[in-house]
């Protein structure tokens, strides 16, 4: 299950969720992901984050099909958070589900890594002195390297 | 033809979208960059290597066939999670 959406969320409800519907699976393997309340810039007032439907959502569907194949998942869910994000408030979250917990937590480190340099989000952070877009940390390109694979060098999560 | 601006770029644009009539002179993608950048405030930043462009919701690489009825994403450099 894939949602992208406006609310916020409760990780720990979504990881309840996740499991009763993963029951049956050896392994469950989860992230989280939060807005820091500071940065280099100072206190982070917000995040605002833009998707570009219907890019955003059918790119997320063939990253979670991939994984899925990849590494036999038996269920995977993907939340992402768009527009205004409080410091505290949970921004991502990904949850896999295989037999074995080496996949699972393969697959979930893969999604995280796709959903940080290629999914279609942009990322505003603002503060007191004032706002600036986001682009991924050399050190995202270099995780997302671990994963490349497709023929025009981009990550999909496939093998 | 229907463009959207996306992350900075409709910062520089000074809005997220706009509707234009495509100039019969343009019929490539890298021929509207050209020109979006040169007739708004971009500067060179439509220019840019990294500058993305979804032609009808799909990623194209320039010089790509674009027609006034098409939907064009230009897009910087994505940052999620």
């Amino acid at each position: 299950m894939i949602v992208i959406t406006q609310e916020p969320f409760e990780p720990s409800a979504a990881l309840s969720r996740f499991e009763r519907h993963a029951a049956g699976s050896g392994a469950v393997v989860s992230f989280s992901g939060y807005v820091r309340p500071d940065t280099a810039g100072g206190a982070v007032e917000r995040l605002h984050l833009e998707a570009y439907p219907p890019m955003t959502q059918t790119g997320i569907v063939e990253a979670v099909r991939s994984a899925s194949l990849r590494w036999s998942l038996t269920a995977a869910h993907v939340i992402h958070r768009v527009g205004d994000i409080l410091p505290g408030e949970a921004i991502v979250f990904v949850a896999t589900a295989a037999p074995h917990r080496r996949a699972a937590f393969e697959a979930a480190d893969c999604l995280m890594d796709y959903l940080k340099t290629e999914a279609f989000f942009w990322k505003k952070e603002v503060t007191a002195s004032g706002a600036r877009w986001i682009e991924p940390r050399d050190k995202c390109y270099i995780d997302q390297t671990r994963w490349k694979s497709s023929k025009d060098g981009r990550q999909t999560c496939t093998e | 033809m229907h463009i959207v601006y996306l992350g900075k770029l409709a910062d520089i644009a000074g809005r997220p979208a706009e509707d234009i009539v495509l100039p019969a002179t343009i019929a490539t993608s890298s021929a509207l960059r050209a020109w979006l950048d040169d007739t708004r405030a971009f500067q060179g930043a439509l220019l840019h290597r990294s500058v993305r462009m979804a032609v009808n919701n799909e990623i194209v690489v320039d010089p790509h066939p674009v027609v006034d009825q098409d939907e064009v994403a230009l897009m910087p450099p994505v940052s999620g999670g």
